[in-house]
């Protein structure tokens, strides 16, 4: 039941751009249709799962050779040779994944969501509704914060398409006004504040 | 002069809050006050000026089909240099700045402009493009901290000029940073003609 | 001077040489700051216990470690100005609430400090002033012994801070944490008769 708890808190709770604020760059940037949007969203959950992992395995390695000051680095390279793997294996393997996700593949090295997850999960720091910190844990936490992240990402470019066809003040096109929606949205995801508990009763954990 | 322009350049017509909209994560993330907010800026200019003199430096050493992950191994060296350095000299801001910190590396202001100034030009044009950009980067997070810090709590850098109770909370949390920046962006937008 | 062509031995001649520099940059800056760190946790520990002992120079005599009911870690750091306890509690309202809580010889409450949270700004975050002394919620000279400390809503004495009210019962619950391991180390000295550094007359 726990593990559907840090499901729960990291989707809506602590939602990855709303209220940790990371992978705003691509939440602003890929989110003026839908279609896009859910394949970022695709391609996000895909590489966060796989680096989550791999970098987890790396951090016990870091620790055992006594180099966790090769954190941030090692854990770039790694990523940024995931990606660039993932593209040449998807291309490969099924070509039509490839021609949906592969555009934004280069954008994804970049996204400070991968690297920050795979930190928090490496160091142990994110919330684990008070189970231990372990992969299982991490893997669960890595794949909710991606779904988190594709639903914010989606909702938000369904309002902006809608927000196209506006009658828009001249000051206020473009940036500002999707910032200020961000704003709405995410007042609306603080709704969620301390449901986590709330289920935590319920499930009587 | 030619120094000047470049400076200016960085503060005002390609401010990489405001015009240019890039390493908005942080922006948002660590503006919850103009203190806060500042160290943000200063974090990130040291690591920028740093990585555009070195890069500036080694350019013509580095092949072109490698200069991506060779740009990304200077920039990360340097953040986890700084990181460990705020750590020993700077505790209470380390810990305020948290993850932003490590997240510094995947800033896109910093390997844009490595790959957009550095990689073209000599070490000293590219020390005073990293002060420009990041001065630029440094007033627009000390101003949406301060904007944030004064009307979600009354303070000014810590200061109180009306009390807390008048403050909209709102402000401090998340919805008020992305509200409050959209704002601002549109303020600088109309008054810049940008 | 000439850039360097993109052939293959070039570029795995240069990622290699830019690795190995950066590698070895980065450990002697390692080295550099990892004194200066050490030295920095040492004093906010030392900050910390002499804040919730209201002292200037308590010196640790004796640090263990105990497990909660919920196999949380509680550190006890056994001083000459009185015990002080670290605790946790993962409930809070952005999760987990760590607390250092300073007790006399009676199990008195003599101060204690917020380590970490993650609660809200200017909501839940205000527990760490909200439950000094002189304060709305003011837990100092309190003894969780003689009467749980709970928040009013829940029948107990202590006012909740206004609009937190999971927060105030995380923070209570990790001070009463903080007593029961207090109690249950000084019960163990109680029973052998005297602890190693106090010489029996």
């Amino acid at each position: 039941m726990a593990y559907l708890l840090i499901f729960f808190s990291a989707i809506f709770v602590n939602n990855i751009v709303f209220s940790q604020f990371l992978g705003i760059c691509p939440f602003l940037g890929v989110s003026k249709k839908v279609d896009t949007a859910l394949g970022m969203s695709a391609a996000v959950a895909f590489v966060l799962t796989i680096a989550t992992i791999v970098t987890y395995l790396i951090q016990i390695l870091l620790i055992k050779y006594d180099l966790v000051y090769l954190q941030t680095i090692a854990f770039i390279l790694v990523i940024a040779a995931l990606v660039q793997m993932v593209e040449i294996i998807l291309k490969k393997v099924s070509p039509a994944l490839y021609q949906a996700l592969g555009v934004f593949l280069p954008l994804i090295t970049t996204n400070c969501a991968i690297l920050g997850v795979a930190i928090l999960v490496a160091q142990g720091t994110y919330n684990a509704q008070g189970m231990e910190p372990n992969l299982l844990t991490g893997v669960v936490y890595a794949v909710s914060t991606a779904l988190g992240f594709g639903l914010a990402l989606t909702i938000f470019a369904a309002i902006r398409e809608q927000l196209a066809m506006m009658d828009i003040p001249k000051g206020m096109q473009g940036m500002p006004i999707a910032l200020v929606t961000a704003g709405l949205l995410a007042m609306a995801f603080m709704g969620f504040g301390g449901v986590d508990n709330g289920l935590a009763k319920v499930f009587g954990l | 002069m030619k120094y000047l322009n470049i400076l200016w350049n960085g503060i005002l017509k390609e401010n990489p809050t405001f015009v240019l909209l890039l390493g908005m994560c942080p922006t948002l993330g660590t503006t919850s006050s103009a203190i806060n907010g500042m160290s943000m800026g200063l974090a990130t200019m040291a690591v920028l000026i740093f990585s555009n003199l070195i890069i500036s430096c080694v350019k013509n050493l580095i092949p072109d089909q490698v200069r991506i992950p060779s740009y990304i191994v200077v920039i990360a060296s340097l953040v986890t240099a700084l990181q460990m350095f705020m750590q020993a000299y700077t505790p209470e801001v380390y810990k305020t700045l948290g993850l932003f910190i490590p997240l510094i590396v995947v800033n896109c202001i910093i390997l844009g402009r490595a790959e957009a100034f550095a990689a073209k030009n000599g070490p000293v044009e590219s020390i005073f493009d990293g002060i420009g950009i990041g001065l630029g980067f440094t007033i627009a997070l000390t101003l949406l901290g301060g904007i944030r810090e004064l009307l979600g709590t009354g303070k000014l850098f810590g200061a109180t000029l009306w009390a807390e109770s008048y403050g909209m909370l709102l402000f401090v949390l998340a919805p008020g940073a992305f509200i409050a920046l959209g704002y601002l962006i549109a303020v600088v937008k109309k008054t810049m003609k940008i | 001077m000439k850039k360097l062509p993109s052939t293959l031995p070039n570029m795995l001649c240069v990622l290699t040489l830019i690795s190995v520099i950066a590698a070895g940059a980065l450990a002697y800056v390692n080295q550099l700051t990892a004194g200066p760190i050490e030295q920095n946790k040492a004093r906010t520990l030392a900050e910390g216990i002499n804040r919730v002992l209201g002292a200037n120079d308590a010196a640790v005599q004796e640090t263990s470690t105990v497990q909660d009911a919920n196999d949380n870690d509680v550190v006890i750091y056994m001083t000459n100005k009185g015990v002080a306890v670290q605790a946790i509690d993962p409930n809070g309202f952005g999760g987990t609430l760590k607390v250092l809580v300073g007790f006399d010889d009676k199990g008195t409450i003599k101060g204690y400090t917020v380590l970490e949270h993650a609660e809200t700004p200017g909501l839940g975050a205000k527990a760490d002033q909200w439950f000094q002394q002189g304060e709305k919620g003011d837990i100092i000279g309190k003894n969780p012994g003689q009467k749980e400390l709970t928040v009013s809503k829940d029948g107990g004495d202590v006012d909740a801070i206004t609009a937190s009210t999971i927060t105030s019962r995380a923070f209570l619950r990790a001070v009463n944490v903080a007593f029961h391991a207090y109690a249950g180390a000084s019960a163990t000295d109680g029973q052998t008769g005297a602890t190693p550094h106090q010489p029996q007359n």
